[in-house]
């Protein structure tokens, strides 16, 4: 008997969890849960990292860190940082204990490759519209594989707002030969 | 009264007999000295060629063949031209994020690149336009030749990213050059609308052709045969979107530049006096890939995919976005949306 109703009541269970899962879809609003299943299939790049720096480790020893705020004066001067600057800083981001990784605000630590994760934790909206290929950009296959570019490979994370780039040649002016009168008056 | 007009008639009817007359003498004096036999066969077949929809497999086999040799005298490279027809259940449609669009002109090129167009004269079937914020999209403002100044010519760092679009990332660590440097996209308070054929549900150009040169395939796409265009423009003058292109002089498409993935109704170099358009990258898109344009975009500003299945991008665009289309008010239904993806 009890058997049945432990059935029973992981059969609604699962039901009403279905049934949010709907309303959700229905919404559009996406809770963010374990990586999610969208990404299956679809492959992310190799981040950007520099191989003057990376791997990080190799100056930062793991597990030890300088948690003071402060301006860097003698490495990655070179780093404009403007990305909230006021509130935010190297740490906020980047995983104090272990700098091969960066960090989640659960605490989480996660490899480079999946910064979107990190960049989706305030950029709600620009994630959920990247996860289905309205934001950023896609390669491949418009009816298979597809190839993301992760939101690094655009967006400075430092300073994230494009800026400006060269354009490819404009199209030429159609410049006419002179019209029959012109030739004749001449 | 009577006499005159059988007079007429009859000078109506010598007319008609002289003109046949002399039309076989024109056609024996080029290539009939005994039947055909003078003539290159290749031209007689050209020219007798079946229109498209009408050619049986075997004849569209043999004519897909020839058009390979031909390109392979005329350019020494080996080209593959297929003729592969639209999937089923499938309807293109194409998304344009008008709040991404720099305006940096890499669509415009990688389409050059990937259809075959002529270099000298130039054709490109994309046509980036610059609008001023402060007028909107009125195209009395519009101006396609902003930051100009350089000498119209692909650079070599140009070059390498249309052979390889994904070197342009990381996009903020680009080389600059010095010809780019005194004029850099997006320019302040513009905005940028790239336009070419919004394949139209209900495309005008279709209706005005006088020989069905160009029609609307099963998958959306207007495309047009080359070999049975005669060049009379009127379709032209009745695309509301300025989309196709006239090839006035012989078109010069250097041999190392060909693109040897060609379609029939696509990118097989053309000829002399037939018009030409986007065709959503026909060659590409049949065999499921992204257009080129899609491809080199470097901000993402670029959406294609089936409007026929609720999970594509296109489909989530139109549901989430706001979406707009070009002369909504001439009622071609484009299927190309431009939408604000902020």
């Amino acid at each position: 008997m009890t058997k049945i109703l432990v059935t029973l009541s992981v059969i609604s269970g699962l039901l009403l969890f279905l049934a949010s899962g709907v309303l959700i879809r229905a919404d559009t609003l996406e809770v963010a849960s374990e990586p999610s299943p969208v990404f299956e299939g679809i492959q992310t790049p190799a981040p950007p990292l520099s191989p003057d720096y990376f791997p990080c480790t190799t100056c930062h020893e793991k597990g030890k860190t300088n948690n003071l705020r402060r301006q860097l004066t003698e490495d990655h001067t070179d780093i404009v940082f403007d990305h909230d600057a006021k509130n935010r800083w190297c740490l906020d981001c980047h995983a104090p204990l272990d700098r091969d990784k960066l960090h989640l605000a659960s605490g989480e630590l996660i490899d480079f490759d999946q910064s979107y994760r990190l960049c989706g934790q305030c950029h709600g909206p620009t994630y959920r519209d990247w996860k289905v290929g309205i934001h950023g950009k896609r390669i491949g296959m418009w009816n298979g594989q597809k190839n993301y570019f992760l939101c690094v490979h655009c967006h400075d994370p430092h300073s994230p707002s494009i800026k400006p780039i060269e354009p490819f040649p404009a199209p030429v002016k159609p410049v006419g030969k002179p019209f029959l009168f012109e030739a004749r008056n001449r | 009264m009577k006499k005159e007009n059988s007079n007429r008639r009859l000078s109506r009817r010598t007319f008609l007999r002289n003109s046949m007359q002399s039309a076989a003498a024109v056609a024996a004096g080029l290539c009939l000295p005994g039947v055909l036999a003078g003539c290159d066969t290749k031209v007689v077949e050209a020219f007798l060629q079946k229109h498209f929809l009408e050619l049986s497999p075997s004849e569209l086999n043999k004519v897909l063949r020839g058009l390979e040799k031909e390109n392979l005298k005329k350019y020494g490279t080996s080209t593959v031209v297929s003729a592969k027809p639209a999937m089923p259940g499938v309807l293109f449609g194409y998304g344009l994020d008008l709040s991404r669009c720099i305006g940096c002109r890499r669509c415009v090129h990688a389409c050059v690149k990937e259809n075959n167009q002529s270099r000298d004269p130039a054709i490109q079937w994309i046509r980036v336009l610059e609008f001023p914020k402060e007028k909107g999209i009125d195209f009395s403002e519009a101006n396609p030749y902003y930051c100009a100044s350089g000498a119209g010519q692909l650079s070599d760092e140009q070059r390498d990213i249309l052979a390889k679009p994904e070197s342009q990332y990381p996009l903020y660590q680009q080389k600059e050059t010095a010809q780019g440097a005194d004029c850099k996209v997006p320019r302040p308070d513009h905005f940028y609308v790239p336009i070419s054929c919004q394949q139209c549900e209900n495309p005008p150009c279709v209706k005005v052709c006088p020989v069905n040169a160009t029609w609307k395939e099963p998958d959306g796409i207007v495309v047009i045969d080359y070999n049975w265009c005669i060049g009379c423009r009127y379709c032209m003058a009745a695309c509301p979107y300025g989309a196709r292109h006239f090839n006035w002089a012989e078109p010069k498409l250097p041999a190392q530049d060909v693109n040897p993935d060609m379609h029939y109704l696509g990118n097989r170099p053309r000829y002399r006096g037939v018009v030409e358009k986007c065709t959503y990258c026909i060659q590409r898109t049949r065999n499921g890939r992204y257009p080129a344009c899609v491809e080199i975009c470097p901000v993402g500003a670029r959406k294609f995919g089936n409007l026929l299945d609720p999970k594509s991008e296109i489909r989530s665009i139109m549901e989430r976005k706001r979406v707009l289309i070009l002369k909504n008010d001439l009622a071609t239904k484009p299927k190309f949306y431009y939408f604000y993806g902020l």
